[in-house]
């Protein structure tokens, strides 16, 4: 925060020396805001610079707020007619932005629908309201299968597992339990606390054969035999194959970082934090296919709106300025600093990007990737962790804990919905 | 028209003068947020856009939410076996202390000291404590004997109670401290007369030390349940990937209140456990003071 109030200060001492000149333009100043987290951050910080130089008439100021804040600060801000002219929200979030009218539909002629349609991955789709896109994301992220590639070695495994059952021989490998018994190396990481829930929902439902939600994700539709044989699946890992165990060293990333585990599924926003992790040398790879070769995957994302509060030409600066942040440009700078990927294939897609070792898995999964439309988040996780404990502590059977699951999920977005 | 007062008015007009600070107060930070509590507990609000009246919808939903009796018999679990169980271990420590003389100060300051910890720092030690194999401290001593290890925090029922240890341990020290001090207040002479008539020790602890004692342990106690269901930093900070323990094993009514305010963005209905949970401490509060009062 210091370094933006410098920076703002620096320029507002700049503004005055020039306004002393009479050489300035008039300038109109915008406000940027995003959640705290260092990569964004810095990421933006850039972005802004490269605005403000091809855009010498408009300054752009950014806050950030912690997580925990966040949305409280913005619905508290903008009905007041303070706070952000272009503000940074989860997709998730969409439907209570529009509803509270905080955010005005982008104009159709600086973002055409069916350019933007073309151009960005189809997960962007659920931004469009009939004739109008809401907002735009500059990054996306996907989920692949991270591996410790010292403990591949030392297990004589030559490479990361293609399908399920692979997966399950490869993690068979890599565990290592103790004179008691104890798991002290899990081959697989698992918890649904962490990116579990999405590979359980998007992908291994999928690849059982099901379809986890229909009628645009107002319908639960995992309570079926596809659904069963997926949390059969995956809570035998742990009870079955014993190749993992839940809550082993409180988190999956935390095992995966510390050389624990052998293998980790997790999203692209992990990338920077492995990188800083010393001693550690992993590879990733995409998600396993099931026994047919079906993929899938599961991506979410972070996009950029103008506020209701933009009027006169801070809308026109505020519309410049989010052609710039979806500009081509951009979102190469957020893979490069943030290490997101880019929102369209023209970028993603790249030779340089989908061969890339590290990102190369994330893009290529984008391709086959749902986008699962959230009610509540976190509560919709919530119901799945239950479900996987009701059958890991209470000893209930998969049939019977889906369909609970899928009873008290269906009643969440029911009465989100109605 | 200040000088026609007569003196006393204008000393009514002076303590009025300093009243107003802590009357302003109460009201603004007090009772007004209090009031405002109970009022969006009748509306529907997700914090942005605006509030709309609901009537008794959210207390009907309450009434009706099988994980709110979940969270309400976790409440009282935390009350009723903490408050007990800190009452009587502070009370043996503080009576034992008491006696002694060598090093007390340095004991004293032993116990007082988790008091004075940061809650949320202590909750991530004990969190690291209670791990499974190969990390946690208690599990890793466990397989070391080669007995099976306990998944503390993973159990539908040890969960609370591990979660509980910490919670009692760190109120301690301040038990410890305010039991002290009654003691010391009880006057000498009583015992010096037991000594004289030869009466034994317990008949001294029964029969003396303890009914003296009882407004420091009507205080203890009232003190200590408002705390206990109130628990919230040690249950949040030591279950945050799975908020609540396993199926909800250990979410105390604040943690639900919490959870439906700012993960669900359900404020009328955050509002209305709210105003339960108000209900609850002062029906839980007149309760003791009448019954540890007049006897």
């Amino acid at each position: 925060m210091y370094g933006i109030r410098f920076k703002s200060a620096t320029v507002a001492i700049g503004t005055v020396l020039a306004l002393a000149a009479g050489t300035a333009k008039a300038e109109v100043e915008i406000e940027y805001w995003q959640y705290f987290f260092d990569a964004r951050v810095s990421a933006m910080e850039q972005l802004i610079e490269n605005f403000e130089a091809a855009n010498p008439d408009i300054k752009v100021t950014m806050t950030h707020f912690p997580y925990a804040d966040y949305r409280t600060k913005v619905a508290a801000a903008i009905p007041a007619g303070e706070g952000p002219d272009v503000v940074q929200l989860f997709y998730g979030w969409l439907n209570d932005y529009v509803a509270a009218n905080l955010i005005q539909p982008l104009p159709n002629d600086a973002f055409p629908p069916d350019m933007i349609g073309e151009e960005f991955f189809p997960m962007v789709g659920a931004m469009r309201d009939g004739d109008n896109y809401w907002a735009l994301p500059t990054a996306v992220r996907s989920l692949a299968l991270f591996y410790n590639k010292r403990l591949f070695e030392e297990a004589g495994i030559d490479g990361p597992p293609k399908t399920l059952d692979e997966l399950v021989e490869t993690a068979k490998k890599l565990t290592k339990t103790d004179a008691a018994g104890n798991i002290t190396q899990v081959g697989i990481t698992a918890g649904m606390n962490a990116q579990d829930h999405h590979w359980f929902r998007e992908v291994l439902v999928r690849q059982f054969g099901g379809d986890p939600y229909q009628d645009d994700y107002k319908t639960v539709n995992y309570n079926s035999d596809a659904g069963v044989m997926a949390a059969e699946f995956y809570v035998g890992l742990a009870n079955e194959h014993k190749v993992t165990a839940f809550g082993f060293m409180d988190e999956p990333q935390a095992a995966f970082k510390a050389g624990r585990a052998g293998m980790h599924i997790d999203g692209s926003f992990r990338i920077g934090s492995l990188n800083k992790t010393r001693g550690l040398s992993w590879g990733v790879t995409e998600l396993p296919m099931n026994a047919d070769g079906m993929k899938s995957n599961y991506s979410s994302y972070w996009v950029n709106a103008i506020t209701t509060k933009a009027e006169g030409e801070k809308y026109d600066a505020a519309v410049k300025f989010m052609q710039y942040v979806t500009s081509d440009e951009a979102m190469q700078i957020w893979l490069d600093v943030v290490g997101e990927l880019p929102a369209k294939p023209s970028v993603g897609l790249t030779e340089a990007n989908a061969n890339d070792d590290v990102f190369g898995p994330f893009i290529r999964g984008l391709a086959y990737a749902n986008t699962t439309k959230f009610a509540n988040e976190s509560a919709q996780r919530q119901i799945l962790i239950d479900m996987v404990q009701r059958i890991d502590l209470e000893g209930q059977s998969a049939a019977d804990s889906i369909a609970a699951a899928a009873e008290a999920e269906q009643k969440l977005l029911d009465e989100y919905y109605n | 028209m200040y000088r026609s007062l007569s003196v006393r008015q204008k000393q009514i007009v002076w303590a009025w003068a300093f009243l107003a600070i802590p009357v302003v107060f109460y009201a603004v930070i007090r009772f007004y947020p209090t009031f405002n509590a109970m009022v969006i507990s009748f509306q529907d609000w997700n914090l942005l856009g605006d509030r709309a009246w609901a009537g008794w919808k959210n207390y009907d939903k309450l009434w009706n939410d099988p994980v709110f009796w979940k969270v309400f018999k976790n409440t009282f679990v935390y009350l009723l076996i903490g408050t007990p169980v800190s009452l009587v271990v502070s009370f043996a420590i503080a009576y034992h202390l008491d006696k002694l003389r060598f090093m007390h100060g340095f004991l004293r300051m032993l116990y007082f000291l988790p008091f004075m910890t940061s809650a949320v720092a202590m909750a991530w030690v004990w969190r690291w404590f209670y791990q499974p194999v190969p990390i946690g401290l208690f599990n890793n001593f466990l397989a070391a004997t080669g007995i099976p290890q306990i998944e503390f925090l993973r159990s539908t029922s040890f969960a609370l109670p591990a979660i509980l240890a910490p919670a009692v341990w760190a109120g301690l020290g301040f038990q410890v401290i305010i039991f002290m001090a009654g003691l010391r207040a009880i006057p000498r002479s009583y015992y010096e007369a037991a000594r004289i008539d030869g009466v034994s020790n317990w008949t001294v602890l029964f029969e003396i030390t303890i009914p003296l004692l009882k407004p420091t342990i009507v205080f203890i106690v009232v003190f200590s349940s408002i705390g206990f269901l109130r628990i919230f930093d040690h249950v949040f900070n030591m279950t945050t990937g799975d908020p609540g323990g396993p199926l909800n094993s250990t979410k105390p009514l604040v943690l639900m209140i919490y959870q439906s305010a700012f993960t669900d963005f359900n404020m009328g209905y955050a509002a209305a456990q709210t105003v339960v949970l108000f209900l609850i401490l002062l029906i839980v509060s007149l309760v003791q003071l009448r019954i540890l009062r007049d006897r």
